[in-house]
């Protein structure tokens, strides 16, 4: 517990330091967002029936933009090899990363999100759904994400790698994030794919830090 | 167990079983075919069309059911660390992916005439699909470390996580799906009769002789290729 | 920052490790005890970096038992770490913390004392570079933070990679007394090096005695 507290602490601390970093996720979002606004056009309709799918998936390209950097700067200056030796658990140093993960970008996509949302015509019933879902499937991001990007510590291709390897596991969090604005955009608003996306959470939370632990000790040895 | 994971008695084992294998399996290819493709009776809605399906439902069947051996060997390997075991994942990884692929390639075949357009995002065809990409992923994560073994380890733990989440996937296409269902035709509903179950199961018992066969084949490969490993690092210490 | 610390043994027995498909070291056989020094020597890749990364269970073996008092470490590796510092060829020092911070992070981490923190940055002249961001440190001066953090966070065992690489003769000293002290508290130290004798008093063990043996074993394996 003191251990998590620590390197939480110390990794806000960075990302504080070095705020270029979540500048250039939301910058990523945003931008993603302008072009898929140049390629269906202009129309606020075709925009406004695109707008739940839109956002979801540009944020979750965003969030995948990050993860690489989340253990590979450790790992390169040799502070992985000393936090294995801590006396920490090591499922909890990625528990401890992946939360300062989420507080750095997942919180910068949820606050940019509502933005982006607008600019793509998302009809205002639509909101408290955009927000809830992202903030019940970001979590669940950050957590995979982060057994990805311990899997490919050390590898030659690091990010087109961490791509292919996340992007089918994120497949069911895109479905239910962006099937939960689907239904408020309709009106035919159900509580199935929160309580889904409540699940996977539950479940990333405690698959994946074991998962996360196994694949760093992997890559210190 | 543990003597099955020495190399050397395995491959005594695996290369008694390939004559058998190859056999059953050309076997079932040349008693199979014609009957799947020529003597069975057309279905009354799709006509001809449905032979498609003798190369299609084995190879999704056999896309999923190589994917658990793949994630059974790599468990094996990461519990007990029998190289064995994971010599068999990463020789059944390819052999998957082509299934899967042969699988999707005929999915699209078949979808022209039945729903008059290549490619739908039907709720088993997008499973396979994704299965196709894990597939992709453990592949690329098995070849990008230098060290050959960590590239292993790596891979053997992504078999563990995706089979862990391709039942969410399945499950998440299927609702997703349900939620579509205005714009999309399933294949459900298509009943199978008596006359086609017969070729069926000859095809999936030719498709699962074939994956043992070149199972062996490529375990032999992966075994040369380790001691040709072993020797030229030997051969770099002492020069 | 100075401990006294209970007598202890740590112990390798018929170690063997295999890196990249290849073995690196077989048999080997090492023990030290409560105030003694060990001294790794050999050529550059000859398996000392690997040995110590082995010692501290960072790096798996392929055969033999690793034990601390008898007792098997890699029955909970969590508890071997709290026991041993490790400084290895990376210094583990974020450009965007000054070394105070970089410190305290550590200190933080493994529950030792802050009040070691000033003690550990006197005794290798760091003092007035407290307040500086990593970045702007030099290797030397990044190293000598490194061996900071080994001798302040309070483990008995210390694992050091070439601790005399980059050090200029007044930092060699400054590392001469701390472990010397370290050594006389009761501490344990284990060190890669090729030539200096910082501690006269070490036994030595030439890692190179144990390739032939790996190169013999990994050959009967082959055939």
């Amino acid at each position: 517990m003191r251990s998590f507290a620590a390197i939480l602490r110390r990794d806000l601390m960075l990302a504080v330091r070095n705020q270029g970093e979540m500048l250039m996720v939301v910058g990523f979002f945003a931008i993603a967002a302008t072009l898929f606004a140049f390629g269906v056009g202009p129309e606020a309709n075709v925009q406004s029936r695109m707008s739940s799918g839109v956002v979801w998936t540009m944020a979750l390209l965003a969030a995948l933009l990050s993860l690489e950097r989340m253990f590979a700067l450790d790992f390169e200056d040799g502070t992985l090899d000393q936090l294995m030796l801590s006396g920490a658990e090591p499922a909890a140093v990625v528990l401890a990363k992946t939360l300062a993960h989420w507080l750095t970008t997942g919180v910068a996509l949820l606050i940019a999100a509502p933005a982006v949302a607008l600019s793509f015509q998302l009809p205002s019933q639509a909101y408290g759904a955009l927000m809830l879902s992202l903030l019940l499937g970001t979590p669940t991001l950050s957590l995979l994400g982060a057994v990805g990007a311990a899997l490919v510590l050390g590898s030659r291709r690091g990010g087109v790698l961490l791509s292919l390897l996340l992007l089918p596991l994120y497949s069911p969090v895109l479905i239910f994030g962006a099937a939960a604005v689907e239904g408020a955009i309709l009106g035919i608003a159900t509580t199935t794919p929160y309580a889904v996306l409540g699940g996977l959470l539950i479940l990333a939370l405690t698959l994946c830090p074991w998962a996360g632990a196994v694949a760093l000790r992997h890559a210190v040895e | 167990m543990h003597k099955f994971a020495n190399p050397t008695f395995f491959m005594k084992i695996a290369n008694a079983v390939f004559p058998w294998a190859a056999g059953l399996s050309v076997l079932c290819f040349i008693v199979g075919l014609p009957i799947a493709l020529v003597t069975s009776p057309p279905d009354y809605q799709q006509g001809e069309t449905v032979r498609i399906m003798y190369v299609h439902v084995p190879a999704a069947w056999m896309g999923s059911m190589v994917y658990a051996v793949m994630a059974a060997s790599s468990a094996v390997y990461l519990i007990w660390r029998h190289t064995v075991a994971h010599i068999i994942a990463r020789a059944s990884a390819p052999i998957g992916a082509m299934f899967t692929g042969l699988c999707l390639v005929t999915g699209m075949l078949w979808g022209e005439p039945m729903w008059g357009t290549w490619w739908v995002w039907d709720a088993r065809l997008t499973s396979m699909l994704i299965l196709f990409f894990l597939y992709l992923g453990y592949i690329a994560l098995g070849d990008a470390f230098e060290d050959q073994e960590r590239g292993d380890r790596a891979a053997a733990l992504l078999a563990l996580v995706g089979s862990v989440n391709l039942p969410i996937v399945h499950f998440s296409v299927e609702w997703w799906n349900t939620l579509h269902q205005s714009s999309i035709l399933s294949m459900q509903g298509f009943s199978i009769s008596t006359e086609m179950v017969v070729p069926l199961l000859l095809m999936v018992g030719a498709f699962q002789f074939y994956y043992v066969a070149v199972l062996v084949i490529r375990l032999r490969a992966e075994l040369l290729a380790a001691k040709i490993r072993t020797a030229r690092f030997n051969l770099a210490a002492t020069g | 920052m100075d401990h006294v610390f209970a007598a202890a043994a740590f112990a390798g027995t018929d170690l063997s490790c295999r890196r990249g498909g290849r073995l690196v070291f077989a048999g080997l056989n090492f023990g030290i005890n409560s105030g003694e020094a060990l001294v790794l020597r050999g050529p550059n890749g000859s398996g000392k970096t690997t040995l110590l990364r082995l010692m501290a269970g960072l790096a798996r073996k392929s055969s033999g038992v690793l034990t601390w008092d008898g007792a098997d470490v890699h029955d909970d590796l969590p508890l071997h770490g709290s026991r041993l510092a490790f400084a290895g060829h990376l210094d583990a020092v974020k450009p965007a913390l000054s070394v105070r911070e970089n410190l305290a992070f550590w200190a933080d981490v493994r529950g030792s004392s802050l009040t070691d923190i000033d003690k550990a940055l006197k005794a290798f002249s760091l003092s007035h570079l407290a307040d500086l961001p990593g970045r702007v440190l030099s290797a030397g001066q990044r190293h000598r933070v490194a061996l900071a953090r080994v001798a302040m966070n309070g483990a008995q065992l210390w694992l050091l990679d070439e601790p005399t690489n980059t050090l200029d003769d007044a930092a060699l000293s400054a590392l001469q007394g701390v472990l010397q002290r370290h050594l006389q508290n009761g501490g344990m130290v284990v060190m890669a090096s090729h030539g200096d004798t910082l501690l006269p008093q070490a036994k030595t063990l030439d890692v190179r005695a144990f390739i032939a043996k790996a190169r013999t074993a990994d050959l009967e394996s082959a055939a």
